[in-house]
């Protein structure tokens, strides 16, 4: 390699992830990349510090505010943590509703997750088709736990409401609805042939480098992982509700698309399963204010991966140590393997992919001379746009697409 | 004022650019203030379009608590902008550090760094109220100069009795 010839551009560091804002240090040969290199903690805002002074309750609250995306999963996983210290046991009703909400959840994300990455290859109509479906989940969420985003559905030692009858029929109402328009993005994904060859052979990673990298959750199963936390080690109801885990051989962008629109008709079904199946009860049991000492992990499933959280009590009333790995962390571990000798325009989506919590900020790039020299500063968008423009100029051009999609829009 | 002021107030406020920046938030904001430019609410009908770039922006919507790391860059977004500039604080962590409040990586709201014309709370807040909030300051747009001096402040919708039950 010709080392006069390697540019390196930084992208990042306003990163918005949940506690992982990053720094991609992109290093350039021409179009190919050369290298990354990948630094961390920018965003963080000391959640498991403000956790040791913050009483239990306090900090379910806290939690829940690692990341918006993922609101009922940190929670449950830290309650988790909890329970196990206090040996409490959730009742049966209150584990049904646990997985509900968690389900419903993963449907918001898994969506949101679509029209993000369809926004990054220029495919603009699809971003506006799953934000619009996603509304309908939001809605459900909306009125079984009085809020959008933060539900709030747990306490220690079970759940936060119950639902009734009325919630029963409307949330089998929406999963008919969504399940229908999933139906459909997965047609698009498998049939148009723009799709496929935008997201083809991009972001490799083997099966081989996903054990090596730790790579957790939707990344990992699409190359061909088989391993979920909710089958291989249950927690809440999902000991008792049938499901497949989704896998694919891909081991590309596509894999990882198909993973998830395949992982929506599941969660659709385990959403059927639960409202025909949740027993009568109470849905909690009552916590003690103080936790008897001890500690205890315990793992999630959340929509982006595996969710760990590790919990130290003392006797008091609140926790001694608070430690949360989110399944980002670990996945942006396996992006600079993903990206080894892709293109430029392949950064977006690739980081995309891995679904880090992205959202819409601007992330300034500077594109440097390794001397020093030619400095270049390239925004977000204008990475987005490169990448859009250079595909086009290669033959895969979402104009007809879009335009075509807009014109079946009901 | 003459002609052509009147005629930059005019096109500032049937069209006024937006530029969102994270400043540390958990997403929950971020994902509401997308979710109000989606078909469901779509802000685009008020001529709002969300911008790149800071230069290009008349107003600058910012989620989250200010983190110590963030501080200098939202400083530097902020002076980029060309005048007259107008901040959006959105939810409760851009207001006052909201949950955050004494982390020892947290300076607090947004305006212990730069002036805020805009609060609205809410965590996270609804997109009916980000909706409300950009109606309101896009009626003060129209005296840009008193803007940053009075403060609109969005109160959060009254809870209904349908959302419990």
């Amino acid at each position: 390699m010709d080392l006069n010839n390697v540019v390196k551009i930084p992208i990042g560091p306003q990163h918005p992830c949940l506690k992982e804002p990053a720094c991609f240090t992109v290093s350039l040969n021409g179009e190919r990349l050369a290298g990354l290199d990948l630094r961390l903690g920018y965003n963080h805002r000391g959640i498991e510090k403000a956790a040791e002074s913050r009483t239990y309750i306090q900090n379910i609250y806290l939690i829940e505010r690692v990341c918006g995306i993922c609101s009922h999963s940190h929670p449950s996983c830290y309650i988790q943590c909890v329970e196990q210290i206090a040996g409490l046991e959730v009742p049966a009703r209150g584990r049904y509703l646990r997985s509900l909400i968690g389900e419903l959840e993963r449907v918001h994300s898994h969506l949101l997750w679509l029209g993000v990455a369809a926004y990054e290859i220029g495919f603009e109509t699809l971003l506006m088709y799953s934000w619009r479906d996603r509304e309908v989940v939001m809605d459900i969420l909306a009125m079984l736990t009085g809020n959008r985003v933060n539900y709030a559905a747990n306490v220690i030692g079970g759940a936060n409401r119950d639902i009734t009858e009325d919630h029963k029929k409307d949330i089998l109402k929406a999963v008919d609805v969504l399940e229908e328009r999933t139906k459909y993005y997965i047609e698009v994904a498998t049939e148009e042939a723009t799709l496929i060859a935008r997201l083809s052979n991009v972001g490799y990673i083997s099966l081989d480098d996903v054990k090596l990298m730790g790579t957790a959750g939707p990344t990992a199963r699409a190359s061909g992982l088989d391993y979920d936390v909710r089958r291989d080690d249950p927690y809440a109801a999902y000991k008792d509700i049938p499901f497949k885990v989704i896998t694919d051989t891909h081991c590309d962008v596509y894999g990882r698309a198909l993973v998830r629109v395949g992982e929506l008709m599941e969660s659709y079904k385990m959403i059927r399963h639960i409202i025909q199946n949740i027993p009568d009860g109470p849905i909690a049991v009552k916590a003690p204010r103080k936790i008897p000492a001890g500690e205890a992990i315990s793992r999630y499933e959340a929509p982006r991966g595996e969710d760990v959280h590790y919990v130290r009590s003392n006797g008091t009333d609140k926790p001694e140590r608070v430690r949360v790995r989110a399944p980002t962390m670990v996945n942006l571990l396996s992006v600079p393997k993903m990206l080894e000798g892709d293109n430029l325009a392949d950064v977006p989506i690739t980081i995309a992919a891995i679904d880090p919590c992205f959202s819409c900020t601007d992330r300034a790039i500077r594109v440097s001379d390794l001397d020093g020299g030619n400095a270049k500063v390239m925004t977000w968008n204008e990475t987005r746009r490169f990448g859009i423009d250079w595909y086009r100029k290669n033959g895969i051009d979402f104009t007809d697409l879009n335009k075509r999609l807009a014109g079946r829009m009901r | 004022m003459g002609i052509v002021n009147k005629l930059v107030t005019w096109s500032r406020v049937k069209s006024p650019w937006i530029l969102h920046f994270n400043t540390g938030a958990c997403n929950a904001c971020d994902i509401e203030v997308v979710a109000s430019i989606t078909p469901r609410y779509d802000v685009e009908r008020f001529g709002l379009l969300l911008k790149g770039t800071p230069r290009h922006a008349d107003v600058l919507v910012c989620s989250g608590p200010l983190t110590r790391q963030i501080e200098s860059r939202l400083v530097r977004i902020y002076e980029q902008m060309a005048h007259p500039k107008f901040v959006v604080a959105v939810g409760t962590c851009a207001c006052s550090g909201g949950v955050f409040n004494g982390c020892y990586n947290i300076k607090g709201g947004i305006d212990s760094a730069i002036p805020v014309s805009a609060y609205i709370p809410g965590c996270p807040v609804r997109p009916e109220a980000i909706i409300d909030g950009v109606v309101k300051l896009l009626g003060s747009l129209q005296n840009p100069t008193e803007a940053p001096a009075t403060p609109i402040v969005i109160n959060p919708p009254e809870e209904s009795e349908e959302l419990h039950g």
